[in-house]
C-alpha cells in the first residue's frame, strides 16, 4: 500500500503563523480608546500573507489548488498556515470540482486557488457548474503584475472578463489594502442569497506590496441586499391554495438543500398531505422513503411524478427553477396548475413560467411561515379530501414503478450495480455521480434518505464532474462513505485526481459503471439515429483491448484496482471496497451497453408523451 | 416590442458598463441605446438604456440587472413622466450660396453652429429622437457630411430624486 508521505495537518490549531509579523495596533491596545471588539486584528504583512490570513480569518479549513507564477507568493506564507490545509490537485478542474464537492457535502463555502492564464482558464468549466447549480464557491487566481495587465504578458488571461458571466460576481485587486475586505465580500456574495461562485483575481504585484491586514472587515456591497424573509401577503395566499386544491403537487429542486430545509419541508409535505416530487438537485431534500414521495420529475423521472404534475391543479415550487429537462415542451407544461413559486433569486420566479403567487425568500423561512398558516385554513376550512388524487396516484406508482430489464447480452444491468452500492453503503453516505447514464441510474436507483448524500452537476452537465467531487465531498465529511458513481466516458476527464487522493488519504470510492461507451449519447443514437454509433465507443468493456484497464489504472495511482464482471459477484465486490478505508478504491463494473435509461420524454417533447420503456406509453389520458 | 429606458444606478467601479452590457447581450435583449456618466455621487454612476422588449421580458431584464451586485438602483422612466434628451452633432455642407438656408433650419430647430470653414457648419442640437429625426431630414438636402449622436439621457420630471431614494438604501444598510 502507498503510504502518504503528506498526511493531513491537525486542523484546530488555533497558533497564528510564525512568519506573520503579528502587531497590535497601539491605539487598540491603549485602555484611553474605547474598542468596539475585542478581536480586531491589525497585522502588518505582504498582501500574499494578507490573503492567507484572511481565508483563516473567514473560515476556511481546505483549499484546493495548483501554485504556478503568478499565485506563487500566495504559497509561501501558505505553507506556513496552521489552519489552512491546502490539498495539491493534479489539474486546477480538478480543484474547483473539489470545492464544489466540498461545498455541496457540508454547505460551506468551498475554495479553490490557481494561477494566472491556463491555471485560471482551467477553473473556468467548475466555475460555470458551480454557478448553474448555485454552490457557494470562492476562487482565489494570481493574476500577472498591475502594471504588465493588459500586454498580453506570459500566462496573462483576463479570467475576470472571463468569468463573468458564469460568476454570481467577481473582483480584480491591484491594491493589497484591498485583499481583507474583498476576500470578506467574496465569502458573503458566495454563501448568501443565492449562493455561487465568486472568483477574486489578485495581482502578482498587490501580493508581493507590504500592507495592513486588518479583521473583520466592513463591507461595501450598496447594491447587494437578498431578500430572505418572505412576503406575509403572499404565504397566506400560498397556504390558501395549498388548503383548498384537489390535485396538489409540491415541486422540490436544489434550493431546499441549499436552504438546509429538510426538516421543515417534511412538516410541509406531512401537514399539506400532497404529493411531492424532488428534482435531480434535490435528491435526498424529502426522504425517498416518504409515503407522499413520487419521485423525480423530468425527462427521466418515473411516471408518476412526470404525471402527477401534469394532472396537478396546484403546483407549489420550493427552489426550483422550471428546468427544460423537468418540464418538456414547456407549453404543456403542467397545463391545469395554478402556480405558487418559491425562491430566494426573484429572476426566477416568472422567467420560464407564469406565475401565479410569487414568493421570494429563503426557502428555510418560507415553509417555516407557510405552516402556521396552512395550519389556520386546515383549522378554519377543515383538510382537503385528496383521497381521488391519491387513488389516481397510487395506481400509476404501482403501473409503472421504476424498473429495468436484465440485459439480453448476459452482461451486468448497470441498474443493478448501482442500486447493490446504494443499499450495501446505505443512506448515510454521499453518492457523486459524473453525467450521462450513470448518473440518471444512480439519481433512480439509489434509495435517498437525507440532504447532502446526492451530489451531481446537474444544471451544467459536467462530464468528470464525479471523482474530484466526491475527493471534496470526502474531505469536508471524511466520517462519511463517499462514493463516486461514474461513467467510463466521464472517469476519463477528471481521474488523475486519484493521485491527489491516494497522496492525501483521501480514500474516496469509485465504482466505473463501464458500458465501453459514451452511454447516453449512444443512447440518442439508438432511439433517434437509426443506431449508427458515431464515435460513442470507448473500447474499455469486455471484449475489447481495454484502453485503459481501469483496474491497472488503479494500480498505478497507487489505488486498491477491483473489477466485476458477474451478477454473482457484485456484492461480494462492493463488501470488499467498503472494507478498504486506507486507500482509494476503484471498481471497474464492466456492465452491458444496451442497457438505457428509462423513463423518458424526448427532448423538446411535451411530459405528457412520457415512454416508460421503448415504444410504451402509459397514456394516462386514455384511461380516464 | 415596445421601446423602454431605464435609468440603472451603478457603483463606479471598473467594469460596470461591461457587466451590464454583457448582461443585455447573454441574455438576448436588444439595446437600442445606452449612455453613460457621473451623478451628483461621486461613487454613483448612471446608465441610461433604451431596450426594445415586450412587458414579460423587460421584468426579466430588469431581475437580471438587479442581479448585478454593482447595480444599485433601477428605474424604468415613462415617456409621460420624464424628460429623455440625445445629443447630435453633425456637419453639413453649406456653401456660400446655401448658408442661409441652413442656418434657417438651425434657428429653426433651435440648434447651435459650433464650427464654420468656407464650404461646411458643424451643428449641434439637443432634443427627443423624433426633433433629431427631424432635423436631420431638413438638414439631408444641402448634403449630410457626417452625424455622431450619443445615447438617450432621460430623468423624471417633478422634485424626486432617483439617487435620494437609492441612497437611502445605501445608507440603511451601512
Amino acid at each position: 500500500m502507498v503510504q502518504g508521505t503528506h498526511p493531513a495537518p491537525q486542523r484546530t490549531t488555533p497558533a497564528t503563523p510564525a512568519s506573520v509579523r503579528a502587531t497590535v495596533e497601539p491605539r487598540l491596545a491603549s485602555a484611553q480608546q474605547p474598542v468596539p471588539q475585542a478581536s480586531v486584528v491589525r497585522e502588518q504583512v505582504t498582501g500574499a500573507q494578507s490573503i492567507v490570513r484572511s481565508l483563516e480569518e473567514a473560515g476556511v479549513d481546505v483549499v484546493f489548488g495548483i501554485p504556478g507564477g503568478a499565485i506563487l507568493p500566495t504559497y509561501d506564507p501558505l505553507m506556513d498556515s496552521k489552519k489552512l490545509r491546502h490539498i495539491l490537485v493534479r489539474h486546477e478542474q480538478g480543484a474547483g470540482h473539489a470545492a464544489s464537492g466540498y461545498a455541496h457535502a457540508t454547505g460551506r463555502v468551498g475554495v479553490c486557488m490557481a494561477t494566472s492564464g491556463p491555471g485560471a482558464t482551467n477553473l473556468v468549466t467548475p466555475i460555470a457548474d458551480a454557478n448553474m447549480d448555485s454552490i457557494p464557491m470562492v476562487a482565489i487566481t494570481g493574476q500577472v503584475g498591475a502594471s504588465l495587465i493588459g500586454t498580453d504578458a506570459f500566462q496573462e488571461a483576463d479570467i475576470v472578463g472571463i468569468t463573468l458571466p458564469i460568476t454570481k460576481h467577481n473582483f480584480l485587486v491591484t491594491d493589497p489594502a484591498q485583499i481583507p475586505r474583498v476576500i470578506a465580500e467574496a465569502f458573503h456574495i458566495a454563501s448568501t442569497g443565492r449562493p455561487g461562485p465568486v472568483l477574486v483575481d489578485i495581482a502578482k504585484s498587490a501580493m508581493v506590496t507590504d500592507t495592513t491586514f486588518s479583521w473583520p472587515q466592513e463591507l461595501d456591497l450598496p447594491g447587494y441586499h437578498p431578500v430572505v424573509k418572505p412576503h406575509a401577503k403572499q404565504i397566506r395566499e400560498a397556504a390558501r391554495l395549498l388548503a383548498t386544491a384537489r390535485r396538489p403537487v409540491l415541486y422540490i429542486g436544489g434550493g431546499a438543500i441549499r436552504s438546509g430545509a429538510s426538516a421543515e419541508l417534511r412538516q410541509l409535505v406531512d401537514a399539506s398531505g400532497a404529493a411531492a416530487v424532488t428534482t435531480l438537485m434535490a435528491r435526498g431534500a424529502l426522504p425517498d422513503s416518504h409515503p407522499q414521495h413520487l419521485g423525480m420529475p423530468g425527462m427521466h423521472g418515473t411516471v408518476a411524478a412526470v404525471a402527477a404534475l401534469q394532472k396537478a391543479d396546484l403546483v407549489v415550487s420550493l427552489g426550483a427553477r422550471f428546468d427544460d429537462r423537468v418540464t418538456g415542451k414547456l407549453s404543456s407544461f403542467a397545463p391545469n396548475a395554478t402556480i405558487v413559486h418559491a425562491d430566494i433569486d426573484p429572476a426566477e420566479i416568472g422567467k420560464n413560467r407564469a406565475v401565479d403567487v410569487p414568493i421570494v425568500g429563503d426557502l428555510r423561512e418560507v415553509i417555516a411561515d407557510l405552516l402556521p398558516e396552512l395550519a389556520r385554513e386546515h383549522t378554519q376550512h377543515g383538510r382537503p379530501d385528496l383521497g381521488a388524487w391519491w387513488s389516481e396516484l397510487d395506481k400509476l406508482r404501482e403501473t409503472f414503478p421504476l424498473g429495468y430489464d436484465e440485459p439480453s447480452d448476459g452482461h451486468l444491468a448497470p441498474q443493478h450495480v448501482i442500486s447493490r452500492i446504494g443499499d450495501i453503503s446505505g443512506p448515510d453516505s454521499i453518492f457523486v455521480a459524473g453525467v450521462g447514464q450513470h448518473q440518471m441510474w444512480a439519481s433512480q436507483f439509489i434509495r435517498y434518505e437525507r440532504p447532502n448524500s446526492w451530489l451531481n452537476s446537474g444544471g451544467l452537465g459536467t462530464m468528470g464532474f464525479a471523482v474530484p467531487a466526491a475527493m471534496g465531498a470526502k474531505v469536508g465529511e471524511p466520517d462519511r462513505t463517499v462514493w463516486a458513481i461514474d461513467g467510463d466516458g466521464c472517469f476519463q476527464m477528471t481521474n488523475q485526481e486519484l493521485a491527489t487522493c491516494a497522496i492525501n488519504e483521501i480514500p474516496i470510492k469509485v465504482a466505473v459503471i463501464n458500458n465501453s461507451s459514451l452511454g447516453m449519447v449512444r443512447q440518442w443514437q439508438t432511439l433517434f439515429y437509426e443506431s449508427r454509433y458515431s464515435n460513442t465507443d470507448l473500447h474499455t468493456g469486455h471484449g475489447t483491448r481495454r484502453i485503459p484497464d481501469f483496474v491497472k489504472l488503479a494500480d498505478a495511482y497507487g489505488c486498491v484496482g477491483l473489477r466485476c464482471e458477474t451478477k454473482a459477484d457484485v456484492d461480494a465486490t462492493i463488501k470488499r471496497a467498503m472494507e478498504i478505508n486506507d486507500q482509494p478504491v476503484v471498481v471497474d463494473f464492466t456492465v452491458s451497453r444496451d442497457s438505457m435509461v428509462w423513463p423518458m420524454v424526448p427532448s423538446g417533447v411535451s411530459n405528457d408523451d412520457i415512454l416508460y420503456a421503448r415504444g410504451i406509453t402509459p397514456a394516462w389520458d386514455r384511461e380516464d | 416590442m415596445t421601446r423602454h429606458t431605464l435609468s440603472v444606478l451603478v457603483e463606479n467601479k471598473p467594469g460596470v458598463l461591461t457587466r451590464v452590457a454583457g448582461l443585455f447581450a447573454r441574455r438576448s435583449f436588444n439595446i437600442h441605446s445606452l449612455a453613460v456618466g457621473p451623478t451628483e455621487r461621486e461613487e454613483i454612476s448612471r446608465i441610461t438604456v433604451v431596450v426594445d422588449v415586450a412587458e414579460l421580458p423587460l421584468e426579466q431584464v430588469t431581475k437580471q440587472l438587479n442581479k448585478l451586485i454593482n447595480v444599485i438602483k433601477i428605474v424604468e422612466l415613462e415617456d409621460s413622466a420624464s424628460v429623455q434628451r440625445e445629443l447630435l452633432l453633425v456637419k453639413v455642407r453649406a456653401e456660400a450660396a446655401q448658408r442661409t438656408h441652413v442656418l434657417e433650419v438651425v434657428q429653426l430647430f433651435r440648434a447651435h453652429v459650433v464650427d464654420v470653414v468656407p464650404d461646411t457648419v458643424t451643428i449641434e442640437a439637443t432634443g427627443g429622437p423624433d426633433k433629431l429625426a427631424a432635423l436631420l431630414a431638413a438638414l439631408e438636402p444641402f448634403g449630410v457630411r457626417e452625424i455622431v449622436q450619443s445615447g438617450t439621457v432621460a430623468i423624471g420630471r417633478g422634485s424626486r430624486s432617483i439617487t435620494d431614494r437609492a441612497l437611502e438604501r445605501v445608507n440603511r444598510s451601512a
